[in-house]
């Protein structure tokens, strides 16, 4: 396997989960808490709306996972391809 | 804004702890920056980039949060509901953009600034201008914003005058960022991110533990049954229950708009941006930002339980609340005092009398010849002292529309105008720093509610003034002017920018323009049109080039600041507008300008791709350096250029 072709290969593993995690804070950010967030407050957390604990309170611990889990399976892919300093 | 007339009337006890606490931090911050001195511009502009990512993270998380976040955010929520969400989503969704869309590719790019990356990636000095134009912008509105903080803190709880109080924020900052730069800053805001967590937990646990019994605020705002308390309260009261969206902000769609300009603009502020330079390498990079986003959710997370308890607490504690006395104060004459019931009568007349003359004066331009305070006792017959020394500040302010001798907070039609209840004005960032008193926690931790807010100013306003300095003398006058200066030259000329950019600043904070407020939230609508896509196509894209980014960020940029100064004119230049031009009921689409940002850069988008793809591909050695910054490994030291 040439340079070039695992430098590509690094690179559309990282567009790859980049990809899926912002789809991820998508759903979370913009269509449970905003677009969704009517139909979602028929269900509750607690004793508040579903749509409403996404919008002040889920949506930011989602985000939290996020960046945690990118930064965790990009060291990952980093060894897999040997690009890692 | 600030009214000193009676202010010995009520003295406040946390007053000597507040000197205490504002002493100790301070002595703290500039002991860090006379021990974090540094003698080259590596040091000064990116801290010489080996520091360790969990430090970068608490730096990070108290250079992103601001007086706005410490002082303002809680109260914006507070007021807006469940649309207080655009606030806390905004700023922390807009983090995940930043730590794996932009952050890590910028590490391994390694130079000092964000205009650094812009003039080298499309190849241009004008595309650089445009940058550092745009960063020093930003930063500047942005860091008047904070040092109106700081004036805010200091007249408050200091009983000092705002101008002095701006006065000695500045000299701190100006200890620790001329002497220290971004190292002095790094380490400065590590310390204050510990002052300013820990003045916004505390309060929030005791007043969360006081009004449902857990003292965990998170869960409280979910399992507690305060949020059906503060509904029904709402709702007795003639407003819309707490929890129902689209009450502040109108539609979903609007809704969406705002959040994604706040999201895509904090993703493309420099400040925030240049933080991750400083670290050792791209692994430190995505770990930093790790670290921030966590620093950063303890205190959005607590935000929305501490602003909905705060509501709660202050219909529950001003409500009928039974009118004492009222003094009138006036510069010219002895205060006078009107007890009730027995001078009742007396006192309306009087003060019917005192609100013509206050609003003739404020029809000519000046300012309000008396300050009316009402003293309060609650319903169960507890004075409310806090309420008195907020008057004094002018923040807050009452108004007994039906003369019956107490405060009834029930939105009602006066004379055919608009609902309004008996509280004639409340300025949102009281919230977060009246809570402790309203909540009658001890003076100490109101005394460190001071102190966090001040840390939370202070730590941002050194982060974009650091910005300010590397714009003007790094990407600006180095650059074009003395390109061959020696090393101390150089450091010179960043330290003469920090200055001027601290003296600006503080000239905005002590006379703040009508504007800044506005303005603030535009700074993100304006980075999220420009920089964002700017930076974002540069990194994913091999084929955008240097005309295709260029029209996309002045076109982006125009159409955004142009429709704002549209829908604000009379804000933004009152001296020529008495009205918006552009209307609320004739914004495009029903867009409001908070969310323009977004269609800004979907403009800048758009353009940046067309042009793009009809015109000539970047040279051989732009698509060598997009692909050196897609790869992690040789993330060495910033390279001098």
């Amino acid at each position: 396997m040439n340079k070039s072709d695992n430098t590509n290969r690094y690179w559309r593993s990282n567009l790859t989960l980049v990809a899926v995690l912002l789809s991820i804070w998508a759903i979370a950010g913009f269509g449970l808490s905003i677009f969704l967030i009517e139909p979602a407050n028929h269900f509750k957390i607690g004793s508040v709306g579903f749509g409403f604990w996404m919008a002040q309170q889920g949506s930011i611990f989602v985000f939290v996972l996020l960046v945690l889990t990118y930064a965790l399976t990009m060291d990952w892919i980093d060894r897999k391809h040997q690009v890692n300093d | 804004m600030t009214n000193f007339h009676c202010l010995l009337a009520v003295s406040d006890p946390a007053l000597p702890w507040t000197w205490a606490f504002i002493a100790i931090t301070f002595s703290l911050y500039l002991y860090i920056g006379w021990r974090s001195r540094v003698t080259e511009t590596a040091g000064f502009y990116v801290a010489g980039q080996g520091v360790p990512a969990i430090a970068n993270g608490a730096a990070t998380a108290a250079d992103w949060m601001s007086a706005a976040s410490f002082i303002g955010m809680a109260g914006l929520i507070s007021f807006s509901g469940s649309d207080g969400s655009v606030y806390l989503m905004g700023w922390t969704g807009g983090y995940v953009l930043l730590a794996l869309l932009l952050a890590p590719y910028l590490r391994k790019f390694g130079h000092y600034t964000v205009p650094d990356f812009i003039g080298a990636r499309y190849y241009s000095e004008t595309a650089r201008i445009v940058a550092a134009i745009c960063a020093i912008f930003i930063s500047l509105t942005y860091v008047a914003g904070q040092m109106k903080g700081v004036g805010v803190v200091f007249s408050r709880f200091l009983e000092v005058d705002l101008a002095v109080g701006v006065c000695i924020g500045m000299a701190i900052v100006a200890f620790f960022a001329v002497l220290g730069g971004m190292k002095g800053i790094t380490w400065t805001q590590v310390v204050q991110y510990f002052v300013l967590i820990l003045a916004f937990i505390i309060p929030s646990v005791a007043i969360s533990f006081q009004l449902t019994g857990d003292p965990i605020p998170q869960r409280a705002f979910a399992y507690s049954d305060i949020s059906h308390r503060l509904n029904e309260v709402l709702i007795g009261l003639g407003h819309e229950a707490y929890t129902t969206p689209f009450t502040k902000f109108g539609s979903s769609w609007n809704v969406f708009l705002i959040t994604a300009a706040l999201m895509f603009g904090t993703a493309g502020l420099p400040h925030v941006i240049v933080r991750f330079y400083t670290v050792k390498d791209v692994r430190a990079a995505r770990y930093s930002a790790v670290w921030a986003i966590i620093f950063i959710a303890l205190l959005y997370t607590t935000a929305p339980a501490l602003g909905l308890f705060a509501r709660y607490n202050l219909i529950d504690s001003m409500h009928e609340s039974k009118i004492e006395r009222v003094e009138l104060t006036n510069a010219n004459s002895e205060p006078r005092s009107f007890h009730f019931p027995a001078q009742q009568a007396a006192a309306f007349a009087a003060i019917e009398a005192a609100q013509d003359k206050n609003a003739a004066a404020i029809k000519k331009g000046l300012r309000e010849p008396t300050a009316i305070t009402y003293f309060l006792n609650s319903k169960t017959g507890k004075p409310l002292d806090w309420a008195t020394r907020w008057q004094n500040t002018g923040l807050l302010k009452f108004e007994d529309l039906n003369q019956d001798g107490q405060i009834n907070l029930t939105l009602i039609q006066h004379d055919g105008g608009t609902k309004h209840s008996e509280l004639a004005k409340i300025d949102r960032d009281i919230i977060v720093l009246s809570t402790p008193e309203v909540a009658g926690l001890p003076p100490w931790v109101i005394a460190m509610v001071a102190a966090g807010g001040l840390a939370a100013a202070l730590s941002t306003a050194a982060g974009l003034l650091l910005v300010i300095s590397s714009s003007l003398a790094h990407d600006l006058y180095i650059r074009f002017f003395e390109p061959d200066a020696t090393e101390a030259r150089k450091l010179f000329v960043g330290r003469v920018a920090i200055i001027f950019g601290i003296l600006v600043a503080g000239y905005f904070g002590i006379y703040p323009p009508g504007f800044v407020g506005e303005v603030v939230a535009f700074a993100f609508g304006l980075a999220a049109a420009s920089f964002f896509p700017a930076i974002f196509l540069g990194i994913f894209s091999k084929r955008v080039n240097r005309a295709g980014a260029v029209t996309g960020m002045i076109v982006g940029l125009l159409f955004t600041s142009t429709y704002i100064v549209l829908c604000t004119a009379d804000k933004v230049l009152p001296f020529l507008f008495d009205a918006p031009i552009l209307a609320k009921e004739n914004w495009l689409f029903g867009i409001s300008p908070q969310g323009i940002g977004t269609i800004g850069m979907a403009i800048n988008f758009a353009l940046t791709l067309i042009i793009s793809s009809v015109t000539a591909p970047p040279p051989a050695e732009v698509i060598e350096l997009i692909e050196s910054v897609r790869i992690p490994s040789g993330s060495g030291a910033a390279i001098e250029h």
